[in-house]
Formats: structure tokens, sequence, C-alpha cells
């Protein structure tokens, strides 16, 4: 038994005892339920399946540190209306603004954080990580580092593009035909409805085999496919809105479509909309991910998380997980989306006597 | 019971109105081509006689409308033309892949419902408690996760670090139906990750909405115990909504298997949609369009279907 086993058990040991002896029934029934789940473990996998709950635990600890402290930070720094909401964010929430702040720094300034450029031949193929190049180079010499940084700009940018394009589409036509209603409303409806019923991926599949892979063929047939479920919720949300009796007396001043969309229903229905921008974001950089990772999404040389992953698979056969690096930047931005959709969620719904 | 067939009907021809949409704009997208499919196929290189004797061949002389109904009433008994790239048939490249990707997605749905929908009861029995917690985050990194990420992750752990299943799912050769399921293991593994954790979040949403009406009140108010609640009075009027959760991920696994077949070069049809699309074979790409749009309508027509059965409140609109 090592060194590390004795530490292990005895961390576990004294940090339940103590929340025993300070009546924290949760921690306490966490800790001791680990305590012996340790034990079948450490029978069944050694050492090395204890150094794997130790290491978990201390990413675990780690992050809900780091999104304590952002959250604080950001709590300090706000203007005072957004603090008092802050305040009411989870760990989770406040870990996902954090990772999507992160992503926005190294996607803003890529050129100055990579030490390479993203397309800059510096080494032999697949030539293993070193002090020059922290994370190794892919099937081409290119240092993965780099390219994972850049992915950030160019994969992160294309989704944002994609999703803002689709969202102002949906977005207006569901609010024109709230306010029009008849036979605007009633086409919009059914052409959404169709629109809808095609797989998203297949749909995506058919126009960029027609069209071909070129970035502007991606963010417009991203917006197409997005767009009605944008237009539903929009709708949705503005019929509830539409049927108020202060839309009416707008309408007896005699305002125009356009001021009542903008000066009385948008701002009455911000909060559903903000939160469904995110779990939009979240469908459309999965899709983007997923046809680059096809091999029709951005073409090389630009560097991008999908096509990353599929360059550079041959490596997983060998036991290296350098390849799933950009698959496992994809999902933590995707997580971290979800994460702060959902407090928004909660926060503008009455989920919260749930 | 009598007035559920024109219901069902209704829908029934809503589903076929959709799916005939769908075929028209299939269709019809690639005449958006700029020049056309022959001038597309040959390239801008191509002679005017190659490019005429291509036109006679694919039938490109005839308006867009008469070949459209051709290639539909080949559709319907299942003759898709031939494949620019390689003359085949088209149906004769697709029906033996076809049944493939079916047997994966039934493999994984099979795994994957009863699974998740006793999960998605169980959390919202505890719902609030710890569990509940860790199994919202770790649903939510499973939903937020590429499938090619949950496939290389359990392609580098449980076929290259512990090589128990073999990473590439081929199905040459003469295999026992015990051997087939051990091929296909790690790619209906990953279809499983991806939909049981969309099916027992929505499972969940489901019967914590139903938990919170009043006859469910009056059921715990009467004494009865929590497992009885849940069982004999949430669940009937869950199924309906629980019919529509399995519907809805059955659908989804249909766009799940493209990426997954890739991933473990599995010979199914979403493999072979992705290499004419690289290709440009269009006849392909179109017919594979369909058959997915047809099953994902198909998918949704039953969800309807069931959850009308299932609510007598649909049963009799006021």
């Amino acid at each position: 038994m090592g060194l590390f086993v004795i530490l292990y058990f005895a961390f576990l040991i004294i940090a339940s005892c103590l929340a025993a002896y300070f009546e924290k029934r949760g921690p306490f029934i966490l800790l001791f339920s680990l305590t012996l789940v340790s034990f079948v473990l450490g029978i069944v996998g050694g050492a090395g399946a204890l150094r794997f709950v130790a290491i978990s635990a201390a990413v675990l600890a780690f992050a809900a540190g780091i999104s304590y402290a952002f959250k604080e930070f950001l709590i300090i720094i706000a203007p005072k209306n957004t603090a008092k909401e802050l305040k009411t964010a989870p760990l989770t929430a406040a870990f996902g603004m954090f990772v999507i702040f992160t992503y926005a720094i190294a996607g803003i300034f890529a050129p100055w954080i990579a030490p390479h450029g993203e397309s800059e031949v510096i080494s032999s193929a697949f030539a293993p990580a070193d002090a020059n190049m922290l994370l190794g180079a892919d099937q081409l010499g290119r240092d993965m580092f780099s390219r994972i940084i850049y992915g950030a700009r160019n994969t992160v940018g294309l989704a944002l593009l994609a999703t803002i394009a689709a969202f102002v589409m949906g977005a207006l036509a569901g609010l024109l035909a709230a306010v029009k209603g008849g036979w605007f409303d009633q086409f919009m409806g059914r052409f959404a409805d169709v629109i809808m019923s095609i797989p998203s991926l297949i749909f995506a599949l058919l126009m960029l085999s027609i069209f071909g892979p070129q970035i502007g063929v991606i963010i417009v047939a991203v917006a197409i496919i997005y767009a009605p479920r944008v237009f539903r919720l929009t709708r949705a949300v503005a019929g509830n809105v539409v049927v108020m009796d202060y839309i009416e007396a707008a309408k007896l001043r005699g305002e125009g479509d356009w001021y009542l969309i903008r000066k009385e229903i948008l701002p009455n229905s911000t909060a559903p909309l903000v939160a469904e921008f995110g779990l939009e974001f979240c469908f459309v950089f999965l899709l983007v991910a997923g046809l680059s990772f096809l091999g029709l999404g951005i073409q090389p040389p630009t560097a991008d998380w999908g096509s990353m992953v599929r360059e550079n698979a041959t490596l997983i056969s060998f036991g290296d997980i350098t390849p799933l690096i950009p698959a496992a930047a994809i999902a933590l931005l995707t997580v971290a989306v979800n994460f702060v959709v959902d407090w928004m969620l909660w926060r503008s719904s009455g989920l919260k006597e749930m | 019971m009598g007035d559920i067939l024109p219901l069902v009907a209704k829908r029934l021809g809503f589903g076929l109105l959709t799916l005939l949409v769908i075929s028209v704009i299939i269709f019809f997208m690639v005449e958006l081509l700029p020049g056309d499919i022959a001038q597309a196929v040959l390239g801008q290189g191509a002679t005017e006689e190659n490019l005429a004797a291509l036109r006679e061949r694919m039938g490109l002389n005839d308006p867009a409308i008469v070949r459209y109904f051709d290639w539909l009433s080949g559709a319907v008994v299942g003759n898709f033309g031939e494949s620019i790239v390689t003359g085949e048939r088209v149906s004769s490249i697709i029906t033996e892949r076809f049944v493939n990707t079916l047997f994966l997605a039934a493999y994984a749905a099979v795994i994957a419902v009863p699974f998740a929908i006793l999960l998605g009861i169980i959390v919202a029995l505890l719902r609030n408690t710890l569990f509940d917690r860790v199994a919202n985050v770790l649903t939510l990194t499973s939903i937020s996760s590429p499938e090619f990420f949950l496939g290389y992750i359990l392609i580098l752990y449980l076929a290259v670090k512990t090589s128990m299943f073999p990473a590439i799912a081929s199905l040459s050769g003469d295999l026992s139906f015990g051997e087939l399921l051990h091929r296909t293991f790690l790619p209906a593994l990953t279809l499983v990750l991806v939909v049981t954790a969309h099916m027992m979040r929505m499972t969940r949403a489901a019967i914590i909405n139903l938990l919170a009406s009043p006859y469910i009140e009056m059921a715990r108010l009467k004494g009865t115990p929590p497992w009885k609640v849940i069982v004999k009075h949430a669940l009937p009027n869950a199924w309906a909504p629980i019919i529509n959760v399995v519907a809805l991920n059955l659908a989804y696994l249909i766009t799940g298997v493209v990426l997954v077949e890739v991933v473990f070069v599995y010979p199914g049809i979403g493999q072979s949609l992705v290499d004419a699309v690289s290709k440009r074979d269009f006849p392909v790409v179109q017919a594979c369009c369909l058959i997915f749009a047809a099953t994902f309508i198909l998918l949704n027509l039953a969800a309807d279907v069931g959850a009308i059965l299932t609510n007598p409140r649909l049963r009799h609109p006021k």
C-alpha cells in the first residue's frame, strides 16, 4: 500500500469526521459514501482507480473554485442591478460564464496567444510534444496548440455568425407573423413545419452537396434550417404579448407595425429570446462541428475543430488523446452555454418553486 | 373506438403531404445548381459531346416537371435511378446499407428506451437531491458532446486501451448474431449515450409536470405510498408525453447515425450519403435524403398517433 493510498483515505476520513462534527449533513453523506465506494474501488481497480478519483475530485474542486472567484469578480465589476441578478447564479452558471469568457479571449486574441501560425508547417508529421510545441504536431507537421487556439476564432465565429443569421431571420418573421396575423401567419407556420420535418444534418448535407462547402453556403444553410425553430418560439412569445391592452392602445394611436415590434413587443419578450439564442447556438455549433468533421465545413488549411478531430483520428488508435482535445473543446463550450441558458430559463420562468 | 380512425387518417394525410412537399424541395433544389447536373458532374473542362451524352443518359432534356414525376413514381417503388459516379443502380447501393442502419438504430433503441425511461422516473422521484443534480450535469454533458467525441472516447478506452470491442464495425463475412452484436456494440453504445440523455431529461420533465397537478396532491394527501403515486396515478397520464419523447428521440437517432457511422466506418446509409455528398453524386444524395426524411416523418407521425391513442381528451375533441 503506497503513501498515496494512505493519504487518500486519511484525507477522506478526516474530512467526513469534520463534516459530521460541524453537522453538515450533505457534505458528510457525500464524503462518507465516497470513502465507502473508494474501498470497493481500491480493491477492484487498485491505486490507479483511486488516483483517477482523486484527480477528478481535484479538477472539480479547481473548477468550482475558479467559478466562485469569477462570479465574485463579476459581481464586483457589474453595475448594481446586474450584480443583484448575478448573485442568484448557481456555480454551474458561473462556470459557464467563465468558460465562455475564456473562449472569447482565445478567439479574439488568437494571433497573439498562438505561438505559431495556423497553417505554418514547423516540423515533421505527428511529431511528439516538446518545449516548442505544447501538444505536438498534426498530420502535416503544424502546431496543434496554435491550431486549437485559432479554431476558437474560426469554428466559434462561424457558428456565431450562422446563429445570428438564423436568429434575425426567425425572430423577424415571428414578430411580423404575430403582428400581421392572417394568411402571412398561416403560410409562415406551415412553411416552418415543412422545414422542421427534415432532419437538420440531412438538410445541411443536401444543400452543401449542391452549392459546395463554402462558408457563405454553410451560414445560409444553417440559417434556413434553424430559423423555423426561432420563428416558432418568437411567434408564441409575441402572440401572448400582442393580445395585451397596451398593444391595442398603441394601435389605436395609429402606430405602425415596425414601432409595435420595436417598442412594445420586443422589450417584453427579450428574456425567453435571449435564452433561445443560447440554446440555438448550441444546436448550430454542434451541427457545424458535425459538418466540418465530415469534411464539409471550413476548408483546409484554416484551422477548425471538427476537421482537426477527423484528420488526426489515426493517433487515437495509438492511445493518444491529443485529437480529442478539439472535440472536448466543442463539448466544453456547449456545456458552458447550456449551463448559462439553464440559469436564465430558471430565472425567467416560474420554475423556481419546483 | 370508431372515432379514432378519421383522426389517424387525417394525421396520415398530413404526413404524406409533408413528404410530398419535401420531395419537391429535394428534387428542385438540385435544379438550382448553376448550369445543370451534367455540367456540375463533368466540371468546366467537359466537351460539348460529353455533356450532351450525359444529359441524354440522365434524361435532362425533358422539362423539370416531367423528370420530377418520373423520379417520384420511381422512388415510390424503390427505383431511384442510377449513380452518376459508378453507374450502379442507386437502390442496389442503398438497400443493404439501409438494413444495416436500421439494425444499428434498433440495437441502440432496444437498450436506450427502457433504460432512459426507468432512469427518468427515478430521477423524477428523487428530484432536487444530489443524485438528481449529478444526473442533470451528466446528461447535459452527454447532450452537449458531439457524437464523434463520445465515439472516439469509447474507441480509446474500450477498443484501444482495453481491446474489449473492435474499433471498426466491419460486417463482412458470415457473422453469428452474437458476433454481430459484439462488433456493433461501440457504435450502438455511442448512440445510446446521446439518446438516453435526451430521453431521460424529457421523461423527467414530463413526470414532474404531472406531479404538480391537483389529483396527485390528492393521492399523496390520502396517504398513498410514493411509488404507488408514480406507478398507479402519474404513469397512466404520463404515457402520452413519454411515447412522444421516445418517438422524437428515435427520429433523432436517424440523424445521429450519420456521424456515428463515419466514426466507426459502419457500412450504413449515412456513410453512403456522406460519400455521395463529397463526390456530388446527386441521385444517391436525393435518395438518401428522401429515405431519411421519410423515416423522420414516419416516427413523428407515430408519436402523434401514440399521443392520440393514449389521451382520451385528444380522442374526443370538443
